[in-house]
């Protein structure tokens, strides 16, 4: 479409997207120094802006000094974070593929049924089954795998699985199936690494659903012990009264394992969003 | 069993066992669906219809719709309960229109053939991956409600000092519009990158023709881009309203740690939770998500029958 454009309207479009992405960034703008502020300097009016007097003290603090009943030790709740994250990610995407390649290439009686099925729990949020799950392993409370396990099946992985093999030509599995291999070595061998794109977008859709997951954790853990990041920074910006600095450096260090998964899989992380919207 | 075919038993053996085949590798999956989603689901059902208190002595006892009955008519109950759906109903009216609306206008804005445009549409892209429980507390510093927070004291400046503090989640008539501010700058990017895919599946020739007759550009807006993402856009806007209806985080975090006034902003599920957390009351909890699911479902149901029409096209 742009065949020809004018240098004014050019420049034009640069200043329109330029003054709205910089009020877009404000507030990250406002995290990262605040991060690196003194927390007196914080909450300091428009100055709270203003890059100075910064230092990293904010984050030694976090990552070394914490070590109150409150707080505990930070990378006690990356850790639990991180391992609940792997286990749903790895899981799911061996669990969820494999379902979705029974039951999209091979042909049995009751398949079709089967996804039926998944479809229909696909339209159950899961804020609306939370109160009975509670309630059901109320006596599993505080550990990780309560964390992990009901997340690694997921109805909307299938369904994006089930979307992409649909789309694989038949004659690479007869191929296969004259050479001898099975259904099982024709997926992992052949199935599985011809579609790197759709596994991508699946990990990374599901890796930020799990790495900012609130609900559940709330009513599951209350033992810092098993706490996941996400519920400590609530539990840690409430403390009275607010170490602001400490809270913001805390923030930041939140955010930056998906910010670097964001900033090496952009592409994969944009068309995964894309794709899952535009098939459905 | 076997369909004896002596001349290929090669080929024909492995295909007749691929129910088995097909069976063990759906198994996992569909046994965890049905384990942590479908039972659930039931289970969440049922106990709507008791009586189900957390660490109670007594045991559950039958009681029918009684939970209903209070959600709805018992003053107690129902005063918070139709708040909650009434906030629930206020965030998803502004919002979904806001938020599809500001999405297209940086879709249109971003889907151009410019230097760097990628850069920009990471920019707007990034809130999307922050956690919601980060994204409260940044909001929860820019409105604070002393004259040191950072939108009050640039108001403060902007105005010459006739403008000082607010307090802009505590004052019930804006505590809601704030929540609204910071879920659309968060969320926005999503909707933004699936109406920009939608943007891209326009044929470039279109705006080509519309430009060789001298179309404007309200015109080519109007005549070519908004029918070419009817779909999506419809679709967008569905899965906000999903979306929307599902809020949680941020009311909860800034209720527990940020003066955020909390009758103007309970939501549904922040409704189900404390009931089942801070009261202990699962049976009332449960009922609670039963219509909170039922209206979810509606609203998807809509959503696949107005979108399904346009996909077949």
């Amino acid at each position: 479409m742009a065949t020809t454009r004018a240098p004014l309207r050019r420049f034009a479009d640069y200043a329109v997207l330029s003054v709205l992405a910089f009020i877009f960034v404000l507030p990250v703008l406002y995290l990262l120094l605040g991060s690196l502020k003194p927390s007196d300097q914080v909450l300091n009016g428009l100055s709270g802006f203003l890059p100075t007097h910064l230092s990293f003290d904010n984050y030694t603090h976090v990552l070394d000094a914490l070590n109150s009943d409150s707080t505990g030790y930070f990378w006690r709740f990356m850790g639990v974070s991180l391992l609940v994250a792997f286990v749903v990610v790895t899981g799911g995407l061996f669990v969820n593929s494999m379902a979705a390649y029974g039951m999209s290439r091979l042909k049995w009686r009751g398949r079709g049924a089967l996804f039926t099925l998944v479809l229909l729990l696909m339209l159950v949020p899961f804020e609306s089954v939370a109160v009975p799950l509670f309630y059901m392993f109320n006596d599993q409370r505080n550990t990780i795998y309560i964390q992990a396990i009901p997340f690694i099946a997921n109805a909307f992985s299938v369904y994006q699985f089930h979307t992409f093999f649909r789309t694989i030509p038949p004659s690479i599995e007869e191929a296969a199936r004259l050479d001898g291999a099975g259904p099982w070595r024709t997926f992992f061998a052949i199935i599985v690494p011809m579609s790197k794109p759709v596994f991508a977008s699946v990990a990374i859709l599901t890796f930020l659903t799990q790495w900012g997951s609130f609900l559940w954790p709330v009513l599951m853990v209350s033992d810092p012990a098993a706490r996941p990041l996400p519920l400590e920074m609530s539990v840690f910006q409430g403390q009275q009264p607010p170490d602001w600095g400490q809270i913001l450096a805390f923030g930041v260090l939140l955010v930056l394992p998906v910010l670097v998964v964001f900033a090496f899989f952009q592409r994969w992380f944009v068309q995964g969003v894309a794709s899952s919207a535009v098939k459905g | 069993m076997t369909s004896a075919q002596p001349a290929r038993p090669a080929r024909s053996k492995p295909r007749n066992r691929d129910w088995l085949h097909g069976l063990l590798m759906s198994t996992p999956a569909v046994a965890g669906l049905i384990a942590f989603v479908g039972i659930p689901f039931g289970y969440a059902v049922v106990l709507s219809f008791y009586n189900v208190r957390l660490g109670s002595p007594l045991a559950p006892s039958f009681f029918g719709v009684e939970q209903y009955r209070r959600l709805f008519t018992d003053p107690d109950l129902s005063g918070p309960f139709l708040r909650a759906l009434l906030n629930n109903l206020t965030f998803a009216v502004v919002v979904v229109p806001l938020q599809t609306g500001l999405a297209l206008a940086l879709a249109i804005l971003l889907n151009r053939k410019l230097k760097a445009i990628g850069l920009f549409r990471s920019l707007f892209f990034m809130p999307v991956v922050f956690p919601m429980t980060l994204v409260a507390v940044i909001w929860r510093l820019i409105l604070a409600r002393s004259d040191q927070g950072l939108l009050n004291s640039a108001l403060h400046a902007v105005s010459f000092g006739n403008w000082g503090a607010f307090d802009w989640l505590g004052d019930a008539a804006t505590a809601m519009a704030s929540i609204i501010v910071l879920s659309v700058w968060q969320g926005v990017g999503f909707q933004m990158v699936i109406l920009l895919a939608g943007l891209q599946q326009i044929p470039g020739e279109l705006y080509e023709a519309a430009e060789l007759d001298r179309a404007s550009r309200w015109q080519q807006f109007r005549h070519v881009t908004l029918p070419g993402i009817r779909g999506t856009l419809v679709f967008v806007a569905m899965l906000t309203s999903v979306l929307a209806f599902r809020v949680f985080d941020q009311v909860y975090v800034l209720v527990h740690g940020g003066g955020l006034d909390e009758d103007a902003t309970r939501t549904v599920m922040y409704q189900a939770v404390t009931t089942a957390f801070d009261q202990n009351n699962i049976g009332q909890a449960s009922a609670i998500t039963v219509v909170f699911f039922l209206i979810v479902v509606a609203l998807t149901l809509i959503q696949r029958r107005v979108v399904r029409p346009d996909n077949e096209d």
